[in-house]
């Protein structure tokens, strides 16, 4: 049924319908509804049969969701930032062991500074760990693709990491239709592990590994990825069906079709991205926009065949590899390798910067008159007289102190209050 | 497309009036969005909320630089925060206070708008003597909905009952339906009174 509802309860009572058995977390900014969500659904009966764990760090969130799951229960969690960093250790044990533990990154920024808001920082630092990473455009899409991503993470034996943008989405309140439990049940079935520890039956899981066969182990993640390549369109094609609403699947096109400018991005921009797109179609630009909604596997064929017809391709990313430039930007050239488009890299939106029509009509207007530079990194809106000041302070060295306070201070801005 | 950007402190419901102002207009059939600014929400601390509302699915995200109208929930912004950034020339403004323009010290500011799109509406007093409370949100609701006529009273009656179920709602009710006789009937008056 539709309704006119927040982002994160929405999610909660998306994944209570998902019938979890285990739902162990710790709350963090801006992840915090959705557990908390959850925890009244336990509380109230409404979701049952499941045990809520309110544990005492991520890392434990993490580790209860993995041996939960190794016994056969279907396990959710949910965190961001940090906390995603602290339980990285066992975020990558989830991979490797192939348990199909579904969580919810409500994307914010990586300290330090330290910054609340939204950005990709989190599950950018993850996006090699072997979990699927799939990203929402907007609270519906987020919704759906938790019912795909129990479903995914289980037909194929991985873990799924659901993300979506913090504060943007996750504190939205718009209209979403949530998915009927009888929808659901029909259409994800019970959790059928393909390991599980059972007294009946003993087995150990997590052995210890040796070169002998490492690689082989490793390469059945890598292969298990390639195969989720495949599943990602089905399933999505399924739901659709069954739904009777599109979502999920590997890329969103926008307009591409005789696109000689694409904007490709990650989340819950996309549809700013497009609003901007139809203002330029009206005065005869041609210009199209790819959400990427699956990152890992990467769809490498389909972002080739989606964007090598265009003539240059604008990388719009919330997350940046320091000292080299944009992490989608360089897998995006990856899959335009050997092909004559230019790709152009912009990091945007960093710590919770409203990325805004008129930025992007900037930013755009830049592109197609060629005044961004292909393999340099550009940094929309970056105030650049003020970091020219901090520089220049550095510059004249000595104890200069530290940048945040000195940048603070130049703005005119007390530190903003973190929680 | 109509916006709406909410100005209050900490507290006082910014985020609540957003929320309910959207479930206000999607009762009515339309699509709506609302969202708050994060960061300093401590209590006492000015915070912004945002509204959106179109007869089209809303697809952009980013905040309302340019509201067709404004909600001031607690006069003592005026002077604190610019509030008034980006209201259009034709837009609507309505603020929590018993006091007139000039009083509040806005008289001049005022000028460049439509009087008409401009009033106050002392939804602490009505709140008070509704609630028995100094919460202003649902008064100002029903004074938004008065002043601009994008929303029903009736739609904003059952996003407040819808939120708040029994007679903490229909108190609530009372003081929204109150508000909006009072804007209605003002509006023959001189906006500067």
């Amino acid at each position: 049924m539709r309704s006119q509802l927040e982002g994160s309860q929405a999610v909660a009572r998306t994944v209570a319908r998902c019938r979890p058995e285990v739902v162990s977390a710790y709350p963090i900014s801006p992840q915090t509804h959705i557990v908390e969500g959850l925890s009244d659904l336990v509380r109230t009966g409404e979701l049952a049969p499941c045990e809520y764990l309110l544990v005492e760090s991520e890392f434990a969130a993490m580790s209860a969701a993995i041996g939960a799951s190794a016994t056969g229960a279907r396990a959710y969690t949910a965190t961001a930032s940090q906390g995603l960093l602290y339980m990285a250790e066992a975020v990558y044990n989830a991979a490797g062991l192939g348990l199909p533990i579904v969580m919810t990154v409500a994307n914010r920024a990586i300290g330090a500074p330290i910054n609340i808001w939204n950005d990709h920082s989190d599950t950018m630092s993850q996006r090699d760990c072997g979990w699927i990473q799939l990203y929402a455009d907007s609270n519906q899409e987020a919704v759906d693709l938790h019912v795909q991503a129990f479903r995914l993470a289980e037909e194929v034996s991985l873990p799924v990491m659901v993300c979506m943008d913090g504060f943007v989405l996750t504190h939205a309140v718009e209209e979403i239709d949530v998915p009927e439990q009888e929808q659901v049940d029909a259409f994800l079935p019970p959790f059928e592990p393909r390991q599980v520890l059972d007294p009946d039956d003993p087995v150990t899981i997590g052995a210890m590994v040796g070169p002998e066969a490492f690689t082989e182990v490793k390469y059945l993640m890598h292969a298990k990825q390639m195969q989720a390549l495949d599943l990602i369109p089905e399933i999505a094609a399924e739901f659709s069906q069954a739904f009777g609403r599109s979502a999920g699947g590997l890329l969103r096109q926008y307009r591409t079709s005789d696109a000689e400018t694409i904007v490709v991005v990650l989340g819950s921009v996309l549809g700013t991205v497009e609003e901007v797109v139809d203002e330029l179609r009206e005065q005869g630009v041609r210009i199209g926009a790819v959400g990427i909604r699956c990152f890992r596997p990467y769809p490498l064929d389909e972002l080739r065949e989606a964007l090598g017809q265009a003539r240059r391709v604008v990388v719009l990313e919330k997350a940046f590899a320091v000292g080299v430039g944009g992490i989608v930007g360089q897998n995006v050239r990856l899959a335009l390798s050997g092909l004559p488009v230019e790709v152009l890299d912009v990091v945007a939106g960093l710590g919770g910067r409203a990325i805004t029509k008129r930025s992007l009509h900037g930013l755009l207007a830049d592109a197609l008159e060629g005044r961004l530079e292909e393999g340099r990194l550009t940094f929309l809106d970056l105030d650049r007289e003020l970091v020219g000041r901090e520089l220049a302070r550095m510059g004249r060295g000595g104890r200069t102190g530290p940048h945040a306070e000195n940048i603070l201070r130049d703005v005119g801005a007390v530190a903003a209050g973190s929680h | 497309m109509f916006q709406v950007r909410i100005h209050g402190r900490g507290g006082q419901g910014v985020v609540t009036a957003a929320e309910l102002l959207s479930v206000a207009a999607f009762a009515e059939g339309r699509h709506a969005q609302a969202f708050p600014t994060f960061g300093s929400e401590r209590t006492g601390a000015p915070v912004v909320g945002f509204c959106r509302m179109d007869d089209r699915p809303i697809r952009i995200r980013e905040p309302i630089a340019e509201p067709d109208a404004l909600i001031v929930q607690d006069p003592t912004l005026l002077h604190q925060v610019d509030v008034f950034a980006g209201l259009r020339p034709d837009g609507y403004l309505l603020i929590n206070s018993e006091r007139g323009f000039e009083e509040l010290g806005i008289g001049e500011l005022c000028e460049r708008f439509r009087p008409e799109r401009l009033r106050t509406v002392p939804a602490t007093e009505i709140a008070r003597e509704c609630l028995g409370r100094p919460l202003p949100n649902a008064a100002l609701l029903g004074g938004f909905a008065a002043l601009t006529g994008r929303v029903s009273l009736e739609s904003v009656a059952e996003a407040i009952r819808e939120r708040f179920p029994g007679p903490l709602g229909e108190r609530n009710v009372e003081a929204a339906t109150r508000a909006h006789a009072r804007v209605a009937g003002a509006e023959r008056e001189p906006a500067r009174a």
